[in-house]
């Protein structure tokens, strides 16, 4: 196992680079750079001396082979660069959203989790009874609302509810408090777009787990099982739905990495100021620098997401063995 | 509410409609603290005479001193400029080249050093003459200055090339703040990521795309003021949260301007809790034809591409439902230098009689064998009011029989199109701070003196127009050579279409008293006078 986990470490660095170039060639396809938006964005004279000097401090002025080689090298030494946007170095400009997205994310993970595979499993076991039918319909309803809409629809609810039941409407608070400083407050302002980006992944995660069971239900094991005599509770939760369960874990990974960076919406609509709010800040400001930094922070965690995947896989079905 | 028809009268200045009861009726309260909202993720640096972008205004302004400014019981106006370090606006000796200012010896930064002349000097000097390695992105601002110096600790010096009418009004430009000396020589890139001002509040605490809070500053030289204890600016790029916290009370106030239909919206919803101040904004959008590409290099083709836009019907049309009002020509209409209504119907594009125009458009076209032209109009992809006048624009040019798509970019493709002339036709934005329409309107001189002109033409008329109107001190000799300049690049060669300009409308908290709306979301940004009635 152990060899097989580092076999995949080492896989990731290929991975990487690939991801590294194709970033790297994709964000100069865009038309203009950081320079003009900067001194011209507001629509006033844009002073030539200040663009070339500004371009020549950031080095767009290099050759792209040398911007690439550049930009190459320190990955390699772990030096992730200077936003071109801030002046600040992109490891403090990630570490000071990274928490919020993190923390979102885990949330949200946790809502999906706790409401996912309860109801896709009921939903299974009650296959096309009123249960199923109202089940699966949440779940498409999940599927199907854009979160922006669902954000702004649970801050409306949550504020008419508020003032009906007190005659104040409460309202989330628009600046970001850690956790550690005002747990209160903290989720306070967490906890409706955790409970927004939670729906929908739940609604996803429902109609797989779902789907898995009623295939594990049906297969001859499950079947001597229940020939045998054994209790239907155990041969849920022991049999089937930990088989169910593989590509459901495979879904949450995946989705989990996705939330790191993927949050672009659900941070504009409850003013988060997090890891997507950046990325598109950076893609918008042609910050290279940041927006490269912050999609390979987001394959990197994609690639560790799929590796702790891989290796939830040999828990969760001890026939798999890795070598 | 709105007042239109006053507008044309030149030096009238701007038309402001304050809902709130006038501010020099009550004695200001001190304390509490403002909390308002900016309109950006976060400023790129803290460093004004770097920067551009109203974030850093709305960031850094309360933090800073200036030499001079608009006055703040009176930004609207137009022609109005006073002291902030100097002791009394300088009358200009040797014919208009030297302005002799002294400075306040009352004056001390937040860290406890007293500010004198040779921090205004140092600081101006970064600004017009950047060393080496030094960012400012107004130099061309400060063409006209030869020399600045300052020969004692109370005295600074501006001698000038020339004399002209521009100067003052760019020494008034807000992004223009006294740094120290020392710091400045030691490390001029320091107030990139620090602040070390002496203004109305001292810096408190930022956190990165979240807030900036300041606490009020016990030793500034403006007697009695600031009023507020604390301020506490809050970072929310999307307008709906903006809009949600003035409607909580969670802010009190945004000071870059909201949509009409945020402004409708609040007010229906929260009555005489929120209070209205709106005013032309000396921003707009220009439509720039292509010179470089057929059959745009063709007058009569440019001509009727103005001719068939209906500016007087258009105008209030778009007001309802985007950030413009006020139909001007190259000056901005708050300005002694604007036409009046008569004069600017006599240029292409503002005739009255929009029948008898876009009959003379369809002529034209036809005479230019350019009739149902089909071309793109490259826009930028930002809603207000961008898209809004680009769309409108596209219907109106359809009414004499062209088919135009518009092609919304976002902004770096939007520049990178227009620098490089790949595009029929642009919208442009012209968005300026203190309105000195001198300096405003080099905008429509050819590439080769202005190089941020994008329709690749060459005009040496325009050019001597233009020279003749700078260097006039005489107020009606220059509104006279003005005339001529608008009315050779708007209606004999068309090299630009001028469309309405923005309007600015401030939404806030009715207990939010003192601040009075400018022209510019740039000016009148200290925060010193504001008071809460609470």
């Amino acid at each position: 196992m152990y060899r097989y986990i580092v076999t995949r470490l080492l896989l990731a660095i290929p991975t990487l680079a690939g991801a590294a170039a194709l970033v790297f060639v994709l964000m100069r396809l865009i038309p203009g750079d950081v320079c003009v938006i900067r001194l011209g964005a507001g629509g006033s004279h844009v002073d030539p001396a200040s663009l070339a000097a500004c371009r020549q401090q950031l080095g767009l002025d290099d050759p792209m082979i040398v911007q690439f080689l550049h930009f190459l090298w320190s990955y390699a030494t772990f030096d992730f660069g200077i936003s071109m946007w801030s002046g600040n170095p992109v490891t403090h400009e990630i570490a000071i959203r990274l928490p919020v997205s993190l923390e979102v994310a885990v949330l949200a993970t946790v809502i999906a989790i706790l409401i996912a595979i309860p109801l896709g499993t009921i939903s299974a076991l009650k296959e096309n009874t009123w249960l199923d039918h109202f089940v699966r319909v949440v779940a498409i309803a999940g599927i199907a609302t854009p979160s922006f809409w669902l954000g702004i629809m649970s801050l409306v609810l949550v504020l008419d509810i508020t003032f009906l039941a007190t005659g104040h409407a409460w309202r989330p608070p628009i600046t970001f408090v850690s956790f550690w400083q005002d747990p209160l407050g903290n989720l306070a302002i967490v906890f409706l777009p955790a409970i927004t980006v939670g729906y929908r992944y739940s609604a996803v995660t429902m109609r797989l787990t779902r789907s898995a069971m009623l295939e594990v239900l049906r297969e001859d094991y499950i079947r001597t099982a229940r020939a045998k005599g054994l209790l239907e509770q155990i041969i849920v939760n022991r049999h089937a739905l930990k088989n169910a369960l593989l590509p459901v874990v495979t879904l949450i990974g995946i989705e989990f990495a996705f939330l790191i960076g993927g949050l672009v919406v659900t941070e504009q609509v409850f003013n988060l100021n997090g890891i997507g709010r950046l990325l598109v800040q950076a893609v918008q400001n042609q910050d290279n620098v940041l927006a490269q930094a912050l999609v390979m922070l987001v394959v990197a965690v994609f690639v560790f997401a799929n590796l702790v995947v891989d290796v939830l896989y040999a828990w969760l079905d001890p026939r798999i063995r890795y070598s | 509410m709105y007042m239109r028809t006053g507008l044309w009268a030149a030096g009238l200045g701007l038309a402001v409609a304050i809902a709130a009861v006038p501010a020099g009726a009550q004695t200001p309260n001190r304390g509490g603290t403002l909390t308002y909202m900016i309109p950006a993720d976060a400023p790129p640096s803290f460093d004004g005479h770097r920067e551009t972008t109203y974030a850093t205004v709305h960031v850094g302004a309360p933090f800073y001193s200036v030499l001079i400014r608009v006055p703040p019981d009176n930004p609207a106006s137009t022609t109005e400029f006073v002291c902030d370090l100097c002791t009394e606006m300088p009358k200009p000796t040797d014919g208009g080249k030297t302005y002799t200012f002294k400075i306040r010896q009352d004056v001390k930064f937040h860290d406890g050093a007293k500010l004198t002349a040779q921090d205004v000097a140092t600081s101006w000097n970064y600004i017009v003459f950047p060393p080496k390695g030094v960012s400012s992105a107004r130099v061309s601002f400060y063409e006209m200055v030869d020399k600045i110096e300052a020969p004692d600790d109370a005295t600074v010096i501006f001698r000038l090339k020339r004399p002209t009418t521009a100067f003052l009004p760019a020494l008034a430009d807000p992004y223009t703040w006294i740094y120290k000396k020392e710091t400045l020589e030691k490390d001029p890139h320091w107030y990139e990521k620090n602040i070390l001002g002496s203004g109305p509040f001292k810096f408190v605490a930022y956190e990165v795309g979240q807030s900036i809070k300041g606490a009020r500053n016990p030793d500034y030289y403006h007697k009695g003021q600031p009023y507020l204890d604390a301020i506490e600016g809050i970072f929310a790029d999307k307008q709906s949260v903006r809009v949600e916290a003035l409607r909580g009370d969670r802010a009190a106030i945004e000071f870059r301007g909201l949509p009409p239909s945020a402004r409708d919206q609040l007010v229906k919803e929260a009555g005489k809790d929120i209070v209205v101040q709106d005013s032309d904004w000396n921003c707009g959008n220009i439509l720039t034809p292509n010179h470089k590409k057929k059959p745009f290099d063709d007058v009569r083709v440019r001509r009727a591409l103005a001719l068939a836009i209906d500016q007087w019907a258009g105008a209030p049309a778009l007001a309802k439902i985007a950030n413009v009002r006020t139909v001007g020509g190259i000056v901005f209409p708050g300005s002694p230098l604007a036409a009046t209504k008569e004069e600017l119907q006599q240029i292409a594009g503002f005739w009255p009689d929009i029948e008898k125009s876009r009959a003379e458009a369809k002529r034209l076209l036809k005479e230019a064998g350019a009739e149902g032209l089909k071309f793109e109009l490259l826009n930028r992809n930002v809603d207000q009011p961008y898209k809004y006048v680009g769309t409108w624009a596209v219907a109106e040019w359809k009414k004499i029989g062209l088919n135009v798509e518009q092609k919304v970019v976002p902004t770096g493709p939007w520049f990178s199109n227009m620098r490089a002339g790949t595009f029929d036709v642009a919208m442009e934005a012209n968005c300026q701070s203190v309105v000195n329409p001198v300096l405003d309107t080099g905008k429509y001189l050819p590439h080769t003196v202005y190089p941020e002109n994008y329709g690749g033409y060459e005009d040496q008329k325009s050019i001597d127009l233009y020279e003749k109107m700078q260097i006039e001190t005489d107020l009606a000799a220059q509104r006279a050579a003005m005339r001529a300049y608008e009315k050779h690049t708007l209606d004999t060669m068309t090299h630009e279409i001028v469309l309405p300009y923005w309007y600015r409308i401030v939404l806030a908290r009715s207990y939010v008293k003192g601040w009075k709306i400018s022209p510019s979301h740039y000016l009148n940004q200290d925060l010193a006078n504001i008071w809460l009635d609470k």
